[in-house]
């Protein structure tokens, strides 16, 4: 398979980035002052993010789109006004995951943001439901870039004047070098920011702007420890066709009032809804400073196996190793002490609350995951 | 102290006496990149060479450090244990793994000068 660039690969390269193959891209892993460093810009200042390889797309129709899409996600999307998005799931008939998503009510429709790795799925997956009825597009000519950490909001206001007016989960259209462009105040860091749909030609002139205004290009890889300190689940290692929303401590984004309605996965989602579930994602942080990575096996007092490390890093915030994985309701409970089996060696550990570490989204915005 | 001699492991090594002291070069760290954890050997244990002595960690995974040459392990360096930041600052100087005491010297003969070292890893990195 040939490997993907996105438009900005020039300028990842220009500023020194380290290239990894990620869902068929060359991405960005880090760039010259490394992860720790990126990262520590980002909570502190601002930075940015290609997530061009991400899916962008856009479903268009009239009059029974929502009531079609409803049949697909669990999400009240008959509550969506214009311009606001939801944390949705793309769910299998069992409950797991196909893919997790943003979906924003645009003017004609939804624009939904899709994973990388999912995107081309995702798409048959949802034309096959919805019959072909809908006009379906996956954007090739829009980039998608983050601006995320406290000074995001006062650069990008200098560029493209308004943008600080946008709620948390909202977006707005906007105009640049003469383009339309769209907006969402969003992102996966655990930090304020906004996520921007442009068109490939002008994407550049954008980040370099921002660059220019004190923001900072930032790799997968503080993106990674980022997104692990703020309790966010990374599709294909947290959550997966394997492990529901349910499971995954995502009920949240299930919409109370869709519960007994009907969507895809509507019956299991109903059952581990009222009757609990065997096993929910947790946050696991060691006693010591040893980092559990991704299957890593989880073992009570007893030397009894209850369950596996999804992701393991260490925070750079928290200053500390920390680790998402799935156990055991009886386990769950925060503080509760368990032992990771690592290198041959159990260590110590204990179930926490997560996120690890956590920021007001938006001054006067209540985040709509507590 | 004996010049600095080098393994394909990407661990130097300088000798005093019976002593060698063993640490991971310069280009092992950039390669590696911010290190947020360190085990070394324990004090007294023996550890032979080519084998796993220790291991580091960067932010995206975790490297085993391996002993260029046998012998007992006399001391080991606490410091970057408590900070392991230090290992990329000064990883060929303050920031050493531990200390061996020798077993069989001409172990030394079959590592690398600096010279061929660096051209071994200009090569194995491109």
């Amino acid at each position: 398979m040939n490997v993907k660039k996105t438009t900005l690969f020039n300028l990842h390269k220009k500023h020194g980035a380290k290239f990894v193959n990620f869902a068929g891209y060359e991405m960005p892993i880090q760039y010259k002052d490394g992860i720790i460093a990126e990262h520590n810009l980002t909570r502190n200042k601002s930075g940015i993010f290609d997530v061009s390889h991400m899916g962008q797309l856009f479903v268009t129709g009239k009059d029974d789109l929502t009531e079609n899409l409803q049949k697909i996600l669990p999400t009240d999307l008959k509550k969506l006004s214009i311009n606001q998005s939801k944390y949705s799931f793309l769910m299998k008939e069992n409950g797991g995951i196909y893919d997790d998503l943003i979906i924003t009510k645009i003017e004609d429709g939804y624009m939904i943001i899709l994973n990388a790795a999912c995107k081309k799925n995702d798409l048959l997956i949802i034309k096959s439901k919805l019959d072909n009825k809908f006009e379906l597009i996956l954007k090739d000519d829009l980039s998608l870039v983050a601006i995320q950490g406290p000074e995001s909001k006062d650069i990008l206001e200098k560029i493209i004047p308004g943008v600080k007016k946008i709620k948390f989960m909202n977006g707005n259209k906007f105009s640049f070098n003469s383009e339309d462009i769209y907006i969402t105040r969003s992102g996966y860091t655990g930090e304020d920011g906004f996520e921007i749909s442009i068109k490939n030609n002008s994407v550049n002139k954008l980040v370099e702007m921002m660059i220019e205004l004190g923001s900072n290009l930032i790799g997968l890889g503080a993106r990674d420890t980022l997104r692990l300190e703020a309790g966010l689940c990374l599709y294909g290692h947290d959550i997966n066709e394997e492990t529901s929303p349910i499971e995954a401590n995502l009920k949240w984004a299930i919409s109370k009032n869709r519960i007994n309605d009907e969507f895809t996965g509507a019956k299991e989602i109903k059952r581990q809804f009222h009757e609990g579930v065997k096993k929910i994602r947790v946050g696991i942080k060691p006693d010591s400073r040893v980092i559990a990575r991704e299957s890593t096996k989880i073992f009570d007092e007893k030397n009894n196996q209850i369950g596996k490390i999804t992701s393991g890093t260490f925070g750079p915030s928290v200053k500390g190793p920390i680790a998402m994985g799935y156990v055991p309701n009886l386990f769950s409970k925060s503080n509760t002490k368990v032992f990771l089996e690592v290198r041959g060696k159990k260590i110590l550990a204990s179930i926490c609350d997560l996120p690890f570490y956590k920021k007001k989204y938006v001054k006067g915005e209540v985040d709509v995951r507590s | 102290m004996s010049e600095v001699k080098f393994s394909k492991e990407h661990e130097w090594i300088t000798v005093a006496d019976d002593i060698a002291t063993i640490g991971i070069t310069k280009h092992a760290t950039e390669q590696l990149g911010d290190i947020v954890f360190t085990e070394l050997p324990d004090k007294g244990s023996n550890v032979e060479k080519d084998k796993t002595a220790g291991v580091v960690e960067s932010t995206k995974a975790a490297s085993d450090v391996y002993t260029p040459i046998s012998g007992e392990v006399v001391d080991i360096n606490q410091s970057i244990v408590d900070d392991p930041s230090k290992i990329n600052l000064d990883p060929e100087g303050s920031a050493w793994f531990f200390k061996l005491k020798i077993k069989d010297k001409s172990e030394i003969d079959t590592l690398m000068s600096r010279e061929e070292y660096e051209k071994f890893a200009k090569e194995s990195s491109s």
